[in-house]
């Protein structure tokens, strides 16, 4: 198992390394560079603008500026933003734990919807539980997180004034009252993301379960009279799961994604839109690292999958 | 002496999407403690629905036990909610399922699921449960038992997962054995290695065993009782010896001449004799005899009315008009 997992790090390195370089590449053509706005700035003049790209080495060709990047990546250099004046791991770290705070608990909100509604819909498949939970569901899955966020904006912060709409770093206050502040301003993302979440996965734990429940070990399981609840929880689940628990593990870049959209509209400090604002300044350092953060996730997590899928089902062995 | 089982007028009906597909139709079976009754008919003839329908393991819906009485011991199984079945399943009737290869859950050790009934209906420990299943497990003769109770299903052949399949029957020491065709799935050889398994249980626990098999040999060499099914109907149903030495319903007759026959030298072998046509339709069935588009004795009252279950001797009953009226005898 750990050799197994030292061997698949292994392989991910030269993938990584190709992801980079593309990464680099099209970054590198695009247009506009941190510099562009001391070009155009009269204040500057354009010989001390010269020399700056100069040193910058900006002017040198692709290659050369990516062997460098790679060079001082490996170190731990992570290189310097221009717009916010400071090491981009730091500002990385900085970001990372408030984008985890939501994503983490928006999937924890969707797994604690989706498992028991799923689980139960497919117990009981066309009953009006079943057609509830589907239409909602299949609504939940359709409207987009950036029309029911500005939904709840218009509904819990503009209309009946419950919750705060922009998302602060510095939450005044301390203990009990600074947590509690700390949830309250979370909690629309969290329900944002989460319920959309919840939609997709509830289709998707209804239907694997679906699948399991009339194969022939399920009814050799309730001929033991072990009860319904067990039939469906140890003998039925653990096996529906294996599928849901390896899409969920997949499917966890693309949430990053999404999330970007949900940190825009609630503006919430995390690293998606620390991505979006790099963009718009130009600041390819940032633009880079964070890109390159969000390729390793992708390694990352369908290692997970794998990993996981292995341990849930016994047929899997390591090699 | 009161049966173990006695099933009366048996209706398991399923709702399709071109209407009520009526799998058991009217049937009554009766077991005695003790007693190894073969259950025998064509694929599809309704022998699974009948013994699911016993335990209410058919699919509930689209399947639904439409009439009839299904005592145990005197007590009805049909009017119990799953949760007072829950009691009878496993500890008072043991069931064998068909498909060794599905009938086991992948992802947990053969023991664990042998060992949870015995926790849930004997009370044991973790710990006692797990070595009456390595005893189980020595019993039904799989080698290496304390080790491959750990073991995980995809790890066992075909035929050793049956004898998985038999020793979860039997943990919890059941009085009746519900066997749906044990045997059909695995290799010859292996047949009859788990059909003398199942004979030694049976001498060693003294349980009833309900056998369905669509293989006449099988019945020949394990039953005392037989029930012949067609189309959800039973149609006749006798001691194994009287079945064998006179069968009185063409279909059975038919059943019989299409056992390849051994003891014959190849100069007299005769060719295997199948019965011709298919089994019928179970939706909307015709009025009359449902055998009678295959029967090679029909005549005008088989169409029009249907044959009731009767008496032809002690112990021997069947369904058929012949024999009735005309004093025909097949
Ligand atoms: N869940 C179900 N839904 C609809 N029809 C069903 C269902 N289960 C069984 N049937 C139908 O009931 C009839 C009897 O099936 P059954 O499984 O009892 O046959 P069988 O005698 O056991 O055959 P085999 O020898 O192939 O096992 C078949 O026509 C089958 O299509
Ligand atoms: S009742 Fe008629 S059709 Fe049916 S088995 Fe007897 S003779 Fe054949
Ligand atoms: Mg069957």
């Amino acid at each position: 198992m750990r050799q197994y997992i030292l061997r698949r790090l292994l392989i991910a390195v030269p993938s990584l390394l190709g992801i980079s370089v593309v990464l680099y590449t099209v970054l590198a053509l695009a247009p506009g560079d941190p510099f562009a706005e001391l070009a155009t700035n009269p204040n500057v003049p354009p010989e001390v603008a010269l020399a700056l790209r100069a040193k910058f080495g900006l002017d040198d060709p692709v290659y050369l500026r990516y062997f460098r990047w790679l060079a001082a990546m490996v170190q731990g250099d992570w290189g310097f933003s221009f717009v916010s004046r400071m090491n981009v791991d730091t500002l990385i770290l900085q970001r990372l734990p408030t984008t985890l705070y939501v994503i983490g608990s928006a999937q924890l909100l969707a797994l604690a919807i989706a498992i028991p509604v799923g689980v139960y819909a497919a117990t009981r498949p066309y009953s009006i539980f079943d057609q509830i939970a589907n239409t909602l569901a299949f609504i939940g899955f359709s409207l987009p997180t950036f029309f029911t966020g500005l939904l709840f904006i218009l509904i819990f912060s503009v209309t009946l004034d419950w919750l705060p709409f922009v998302y602060s770093t510095d939450v005044k206050g301390t203990g009990i009252r600074w947590l509690f502040e700390q949830i309250r301003q979370a909690i629309m993302p969290v329900m944002v993301l989460g319920l959309f979440q919840a939609a997709s996965m509830t289709r998707f734990v209804r239907s694997a379960m679906l699948d399991v429940i009339r194969l022939d070990y399920v009814t050799t399981a309730r001929a033991k009279g072990i009860g319904q609840a067990r039939v469906i929880v140890k003998h039925a689940m653990r096996n529906a799961m294996i599928p849901v628990v390896t899409l969920i593990a997949l499917q966890m870049p693309a949430v990053f994604g999404g999330a970007i959209v949900t940190e825009q509209i609630f503006r919430i400090p995390g690293i998606g839109s620390l991505l979006i604002s790099s963009i718009l300044s130009n600041d390819t350092p940032v633009v880079m690292a964070v890109t390159f953060v969000f390729a390793c996730l992708v390694v990352l997590f369908n290692l997970i999958a794998d990993v996981l899928y292995g341990w849930l089902d016994p047929r899997i062995s390591f090699r | 002496m009161a049966p173990l089982l006695e099933i009366k007028g048996l209706k398991t009906h399923f709702a399709t999407d071109d209407g009520m597909l009526r799998a058991v139709d009217g049937i009554d079976i009766t077991l005695n403690k003790g007693e190894t009754l073969c259950v025998v008919g064509e694929s599809g003839c309704g022998k699974t629905v009948t013994a699911m329908s016993i335990l209410k393991l058919i699919a509930m819906p689209p399947g639904r036990i439409v009439q009839g009485q299904i005592l145990f011991e005197g007590r009805d199984l049909v009017p119990l909610a799953s949760r007072e079945l829950d009691d009878i399943r496993a500890k008072d009737i043991g069931f064998i399922f068909q498909e060794p290869m599905t009938s086991l859950n992948p992802v947990l050790s053969v023991g664990e699921q042998v060992a949870e009934s015995l926790r849930r209906h004997e009370g044991l420990s973790n710990k006692d449960a797990l070595a009456r299943t390595v005893e189980m497990f020595k019993l039904v003769q799989i080698p290496n038992a304390e080790a491959r109770v750990h073991d995980y299903p995809h790890q066992f052949s075909g035929g050793m997962r049956q004898r998985v399949m038999i020793a979860m029957a039997l943990a919890c020491k059941p009085k009746l054995v519900i066997a749906d065709e044990p045997t059909t799935a695995l290799d010859v050889t292996i047949q009859a290695q788990i059909l003398d398994l199942l004979q030694d249980m049976k001498e060693r626990f003294g349980m009833a065993v309900m056998l369905i098999t669509h293989a006449m040999g099988v019945v020949a060499e394990t039953a005392q009782r037989v029930v012949v099914m067609y189309a959800g109907k039973v149609v006749e149903e006798a001691d194994v010896d009287s079945l064998f030495e006179s069968p009185r319903h063409p279909y059975t007759q038919g059943l019989i001449r299409s056992i390849p026959r051994i003891d014959l030298d190849s100069a007299h072998k005769t060719r295997l004799e199948a019965i011709g046509g298919s089994v019928p339709i179970l939706i909307d069935p015709a009025p009359g005899c449902r055998f009678a588009p295959r029967c090679r004795y029909a005549f005008g009252l088989c169409a029009e009315k249907e044959p009731a279950l009767r008496e032809i001797a002690p112990g021997h009953r069947m369904a058929c008009h012949l024999g009735e009226k005309q004093g025909v005898t097949p």
